[in-house]
């Protein structure tokens, strides 16, 4: 009886799985295949050979400083993104401002951290652009002239300043949660200690966020990194990013080899990977905190 | 002192939110030299392919709402009733799409589905249009999955389905007459943010060369001065009405399970 009842369950167990195999289909159809043969492309040569030239061939200056400039791009926004954003959020939280802040601030962030890509673009050029409001109005008024000042909204801070309008929304989202966790217990502790407001938050509050703090900077840095539209829409396709030369690689093979084409977006997904493994590892030990 | 800090910290933010908001607003009404003027949104308007490319997104939103609950909702469902070792999987592969740039993926779409593949999607218009949504479908995995699944922690899944089944139903039946309508809410959410998403997108629809809003709006915005700010502002105020939506209905929800 007791083997007839090991066989049924063998029998029923992939007749289960049977109900996902719909997902599993389209995730391999649409997600894992396509990830898999940009990584085999990256190591294959045109007549189909095992190779690593293709990625010795990224080692060129042009390339490397694509990467350079993406990866700089990506840490300066995502970490002022988290700065200001934890300011923000905070001052909202802890700073004794009026209830009915938080709950429109929350929704604006929902609204701005989706309005990204080509209009977001549209909105600095007008803003900050050549003849857009603010440059326009300290030139009249002061007679500041930004563009004299060196300053260039088709530049690498130009770009940081407009992702940032999508980073900081981004974070106010995701830390709300995790400053609600703390504890007032905690602080409350601390003071009974007699732990000053800045002992506290140095050795109470930080390091119990700082897990959620890193994985949401590891967050935005893969979600500014992966960033096309935005950056395309504002500078065209001169711009020496990563995303942009692929999108142009894909486009028109401008590099002149289509294996190089795998190994630039090869590159991406080992970055961006790198990120978001800090950023799930990180989750998964601070949400322990917040029960 | 905290409360200045505070003060000064949510000033300097809403300044850096509300000027471009301004910024684009003002400078879409100022095509009429010397006064504020509808008319950049009057030539947007009367361009066809304003409209052509906006019904083309809007449609392919609406697919890919159908596929990802259609591909979402039983997944989910089933994984909460009968395969809980299944979700550590399951999750890693909807969080996915937040890890590979959407870029990396549909050059990889290009390079898989191209005519002369096993399976040539972007062989024909029709084709791209399909593979163009199980794109979007994969941008917003996440989202979808995520708020479906939250929908259905709320219910007794397994206590719906037994009843359910003892009055005689079917798969189906507890699917769409029993589980669907009670996360409502939940899928409703997600697609709201699904719409927001594909409208703008503009990645994806530019590489496969379909004539989708994003394109559209890029477009114009390198060959006009006063009709792309009155896009951003159009394009503002869907992402805001899909964001007003989605809180709308969660708000509904929550009082109408006050008065039960």
């Amino acid at each position: 009886m007791a083997k007839d009842k090991v066989r049924r369950a063998e029998r029923r167990l992939p007749l289960e799985w049977l109900g996902i195999l719909p997902f599993a289909i389209f995730s391999v159809l649409f997600l894992i295949l396509p990830t898999m043969r940009i990584v085999t492309g990256a190591f294959q040569s045109p007549d189909g050979g095992f190779t690593l030239q293709n990625l010795a061939d990224l080692n060129t200056a042009s390339i490397r400083s694509a990467y350079w400039t993406s990866i700089k791009l990506s840490l300066i926004s995502a970490g002022l993104g988290c700065a200001i954003g934890f300011a923000m959020a905070a001052a909202v939280i802890f700073g004794g401002l009026p209830k009915g802040v938080r709950s429109p601030l929350l929704t604006f962030s929902g609204v701005a951290s989706n309005f990204a890509g080509v209009p977001l673009a549209f909105a600095f050029i007008a803003t900050l652009g050549p003849v857009g409001l603010i440059t326009v109005w300290l030139k009249t008024e002061f007679g500041i002239n930004l563009r004299a000042m060196g300053f260039n909204l088709l530049s690498f801070w130009g770009l940081v300043i407009t992702y940032l309008f999508f980073q900081i929304p981004l974070m106010i989202l995701i830390i709300t949660p995790a400053l609600d966790g703390l504890k007032r217990e905690w602080r409350e502790a601390a003071a009974v200690l007699g732990a000053t407001t800045a002992q506290y938050w140095r050795m109470v509050a930080l390091p119990i966020l700082f897990p959620s703090l890193l994985g949401t900077f590891a967050l935005l840095f893969a979600n500014a990194f992966g960033a096309v539209a935005t950056a395309f829409a504002l500078t065209g396709p001169q711009l020496n990013i990563v995303p942009i030369k692929l999108f142009a690689q894909i486009r028109g093979d401008v590099l002149g080899n289509p294996n190089l084409g795998y190994a630039l977006a090869f590159g991406m997904i080992l970055i961006t990977v790198v990120a978001n493994t800090i950023y799930i590892v990180l989750r998964v030990r601070s949400e322990r905190w917040l029960k | 002192m905290t409360r200045f800090f505070a003060w000064s910290a949510l000033l300097f933010g809403s300044l850096y939110f509300l000027l471009p908001l301004v910024g684009m607003t003002e400078f879409s009404l100022k095509m009429r030299r010397g006064e504020y003027s509808f008319d950049a949104y009057r030539r947007v308007f009367e361009d066809p392919r304003f409209w052509e490319t906006f019904s083309y997104s809007l449609t392919l939103a609406v697919a890919t709402i159908v596929v990802g609950v259609f591909l979402v909702a039983p997944t989910a469902y089933w994984v909460r009733l009968k395969l809980p070792q299944a979700r550590p999987f399951v999750e890693f592969v909807t969080l996915l799409p937040l890890v590979i740039p959407a870029i990396v993926l549909v050059f990889g779409y290009i390079r898989l589905y191209n005519t002369s593949s096993w399976l040539p999607m972007t062989g024909s218009a029709f084709g791209t249009d399909i593979l163009l949504t199980m794109g979007y479908t994969t941008l917003a995995l996440p989202y979808m999955y995520r708020s479906v699944d939250t929908g259905l922690r709320t219910i007794d899944v397994a206590t719906l389905t037994e009843a359910a089944q003892s009055l005689g139903a079917g798969w189906i039946t507890i699917l769409g007459r029993i589980i669907l309508p009670n996360v409502m809410v939940a899928v409703l959410s997600g697609a709201f943010l699904t719409l927001a998403i594909v409208m703008g997108e503009f990645t994806m629809a530019a590489l496969l060369n379909r004539p989708a809003f994003g394109p559209f709006m890029q477009l114009l915005g390198a060959n006009r001065a006063y009709e792309p700010p009155a896009l951003a502002v159009i394009a503002f105020a869907i992402t805001w009405g899909c964001m007003g939506l989605m809180q709308l209905v969660t708000r509904f929800s929550k009082h109408e399970r006050a008065k039960a």
